[in-house]
């Protein structure tokens, strides 16, 4: 829990600004030297804007609140972060493309992107060989380390290996056997093999595992499965994406597959807003595992969804994607200022290391440009938020899963030019 | 027993499911040969109709009558749907009929319109537009045959467009003051909860059923038998027919055709829009509800035969009890000791994705053999 000086005093500052200008009714006009322009690269249009836009008003909250506490400061003078929104329009190549246009026409020094990790792989190539930085800030399935991406989202073992443990150990489903549901793409199939070699290390045993391929809603025949496999209750891990996990929760609730028979589903990809979508009422006795709830009773968590809230209506929530959205914007502003300089490299050699107080508590940028991170479990309760069950430690992350067959034993350290992307521990 | 009647339950789940959905499509691209790609939107659009007519339920004054809103929803969404199908037919596809590639073009652009408008406007006014759309294309119809054939009647149509367009508003707004959730546009997926009467399973000879999937089959069965009974018993049926087999000469025998095309269009997306209710009760309601399940209705439509009601719903009941034993695996449980290569390829289909591609092969390999589906259209038909 150490935490500089500086920081805590920045953001002392940070809030009495924030609440002097939204006394003031917003309009900052605070006296800069500069502006610096930074890149914000989401979809805003197709499938992904729902959630996606999200983490575009959570930047721009991040932003205004640098703005309003004095800005960025570099070499004594002080920059106004302004910004420019590129719509990724749930197209990946579009991601790519955008990020072209941010980088080459804009000129700008960091960009704030994405969502999907499809959106991410299409992006990578781009930073790599312009050498440009990316921040993202979603929770993936790791197997990837790159010294142009700062990936501020857990890592498979902060978020789905503790809470494997947890339901194999301490649920009410402890030592039962388990059943995998995820949608058809890269994160579930990933994230499923690493829980399947884990569950194998901690002696129990999967029972089946199936892929609903995207954009499908037709549950029965996993259901029968889930029957056949479980008759008596079991563990649930569920990596099903958006709106299929609707007709995945309201189907299983009608089969009889509820808590209170013995089925009790683990989620990595629900947080407050989808249950608001989905309905407490389907989710009720379930669990969920991430880095930031907002049921945090912390003041920096407390601070973190107030001031959502004021700026974008009190009907909205706060979730772990929007908190490492919050989180990534604050950790460049440090490294911008202790590299003093917008450069790239610069930046990049100062980030590493970088802690910063987040809503979830402290964060740590470490060599692999992941975070360490505290990991929580929840149950979901009838009001639609979680109650935290469990609390880890800090985690550090792994870029390169130790469970999973093909990365064992690999890791990955950008400050040290002899190891770099992917070295044998 | 037990595993063979869960087997069939579910296939007959799944199937109704596909039914109800392509029965609207059946009758569009079936009886008319168009190939509407708007048919999933006119889906969601009834979907979208459940979710208002939920809400709406629970103003106090409706509020006792809640656990009946599934029940109104039905017609409320076949009325919905069928009347932007009618305006769809008047504006566009008259005007397209004969050229298949147009209308498919220009059925796929209606789809994104429609796709977008709910994603940006109001729901609340989005319901009002509906609400002037139906007055107006209805309300001259009920006039007394004396103002309909006197000389002023284009300024009587006039002015019910305007008294149509002012209830529209009224309503909209009234709506959009009163239930604050339809007061605003929203990309947003948004969530039809069944009343608790239609929530939990029933139990039927010692096997225990989801309510809202014997609900679905029941409202499939319901559809099928009532358009099987229009199309074989009504007046305007065998006109329906008649039309199918030989427009030019049912004209000329002096049944409107133009009549004929706007009733088979606006039943067939009336359909649509139940299949929307029936949507609705497994999944969330979003923008794209209905683009999931278009291809899956020509898929069905196609193997039963073009034209042909029973094909359809024998191909939706056939697709449903493959798609559950092939991915449940249940041959494995019916057979359980058989031969390793045998048991590991069954496995290796046993998931919800690898069905899907071993059903669409398997329907590709059917159609080599009959090209036509299962059932022809037999008899004389005229081809244009």
């Amino acid at each position: 829990m150490r935490i500089s000086r500086r920081i805590l005093a920045g953001l002392a500052t940070a809030s009495l600004a924030v609440t002097a200008t939204s006394c003031g009714g917003g309009g900052t006009s605070g006296s800069f030297d500069d502006t610096v322009t930074v890149g914000i690269l989401h979809s805003l249009s197709g499938t992904m804007a729902i959630s996606e836009s999200t983490l575009v008003d959570t930047e721009k909250m991040a932003i205004e609140e640098i703005n309003a506490a004095g800005g960025v400061t570099v070499g004594g003078k002080s920059y106004k972060i302004e910004y420019i929104v590129e719509d990724g329009a749930s197209d990946w190549p579009t991601f790519a493309e955008k990020s072209k246009k941010l980088i080459d026409q804009d000129g700008v020094p960091v960009v704030f992107g994405g969502w999907t990790s499809a959106s991410r792989k299409a992006m990578l190539p781009v930073y790599e060989s312009k050498d440009a930085f990316l921040y993202y800030p979603i929770q993936y399935e790791a197997q990837e380390c790159s010294n142009n991406i700062f990936y501020t989202g857990a890592t498979p073992n902060q978020q789905s290996e503790p809470a494997t443990d947890f339901m194999y150990k301490r649920s009410p489903a402890a030592g039962g056997d388990f059943f995998l549901v995820g949608s058809d793409y890269v994160f579930p199939r990933t994230s499923n093999t690493i829980t399947k070699a884990q569950v194998k290390q901690l002696g129990g045993k999967v029972v089946g595992e199936d892929y609903l391929p995207l954009g499908n809603t037709e549950v029965a025949p996993i259901i029968s499965k889930i029957k056949k496999a479980l008759p008596e209750g079991g563990i649930i891990i569920n990596t099903l994406n958006g709106d299929q996990n609707v007709a995945f929760f309201k189907q299983i609730q009608d089969a009889g597959i509820t808590p209170s028979s013995g089925y009790y589903v683990m989620n990595y990809s629900i947080a407050e807003e989808e249950i608001s979508t989905i309905g407490p009422e389907f989710l009720e006795g379930h669990y969920g595992a991430w880095n930031y709830m907002m049921s945090i009773d912390t003041p920096a968590s407390k601070k973190f969804a107030k001031s959502f809230k004021e700026r974008w209506g009190a009907d909205r929530v706060v979730a772990d994607p929007q908190e490492s959205a919050y989180n990534m914007v604050y950790l460049w502003k440090q490294a911008v200022e202790d590299a003093g300089t917008f450069d790239d490299n610069a930046v990049r050699e100062a980030l590493v290391g970088q802690k910063f107080d987040a809503p979830q508590g402290p964060v740590e940028v470490m060599p692999n440009h992941h975070l360490s991170q505290t990991v929580r479990i929840g149950e979901i309760n009838a009001e639609g938020g979680f109650t935290i069950l469990e609390e880890t430690g800090v985690v550090l992350p792994q870029a390169w899963n130790q469970k999973h067959p093909s990365s064992k034993g690999f890791a990955c350290d950008w400050t040290d030019p002899s190891k770099g992307e992917k070295y044998k521990l | 027993m037990d595993l063979l009647l869960d087997s069939l339950f579910n296939g007959v789940a799944i199937g109704s499911v596909l039914l109800v959905a392509a029965l609207g499509l059946a009758i569009v691209f079936g009886l008319m040969g168009v190939i509407n790609l708007a048919h999933g939107e006119l889906m969601m659009l009834g979907a979208y109709t459940t979710y208002v007519t939920q809400l709406i339920f629970k103003i106090p004054i409706l509020k006792p009558f809640y656990n009946s809103y599934i029940i109104v929803s039905i017609f409320l969404a076949f009325i919905v749907s069928g009347v932007v199908g009618i305006l769809l037919e008047k504006t566009i596809i008259r005007k397209l009929y004969g050229s298949p590639l147009e209308t498919l073009l220009a059925t796929w652009g209606v789809s994104l319109i429609l796709q977008q408008f709910v994603r940006s406007v109001p729901l609340a006014y989005g319901t009002g537009l509906v609400i002037s759309l139906i007055i107006g294309l209805f309300l001259p119809s009920t006039f007394p045959l004396k103002i309909k054939e006197s000389i002023n009647f284009k300024y009587f149509k006039f002015s019910s467009w305007i008294l149509a367009a002012l209830t529209g508003v009224l309503t909209g707004s009234v709506i959009s003051s009163t239930v604050s959730k339809l007061s605003r546009a929203s990309a947003r997926n948004v969530d039809v909860t069944a009343p608790s009467w239609m929530r939990g399973q029933v139990e039927i000879l010692g096997t225990a059923f989801p309510k809202t999937r014997l609900m679905i089959i029941v409202i499939t069965l319901i559809s099928v038998i009532a358009i099987t009974l229009f199309l074989n018993q009504s007046a305007w049926g065998m006109r329906i027919r008649a039309v199918t087999q030989n427009r030019q000469m049912s004209d000329c025998l002096g049944i409107s055709t133009e009549k004929v095309d706007i009733i088979t269009f606006g039943i067939g997306s009336g359909l649509a829009g139940v299949a929307g209710v029936a949507v609705s009760l497994l999944g969330s309601v979003g923008p794209n509800v209905g683009g999931n399940y278009i291809v899956g209705c020509f898929m069905v439509v196609v193997l039963g035969g073009v034209g042909n009601l029973l094909g359809t719903v024998l191909a939706s009941f056939g697709i449903g009890i493959m798609t559950d034993l092939i991915g449940a695996g249940r041959l494995l449980s019916i057979w359980p000791n058989m031969p390793l290569p045998l048991s590991n390829t069954i496995n290796f289909f046993a998931t919800t994705s690898m069905a899907r591609v071993m059903i669409f092969a398997l329907i590709v390999i059917f159609l080599q053999f009959k090209p036509t589906g299962l059932f022809p259209q037999k008899g004389r038909m005229v081809e244009n």
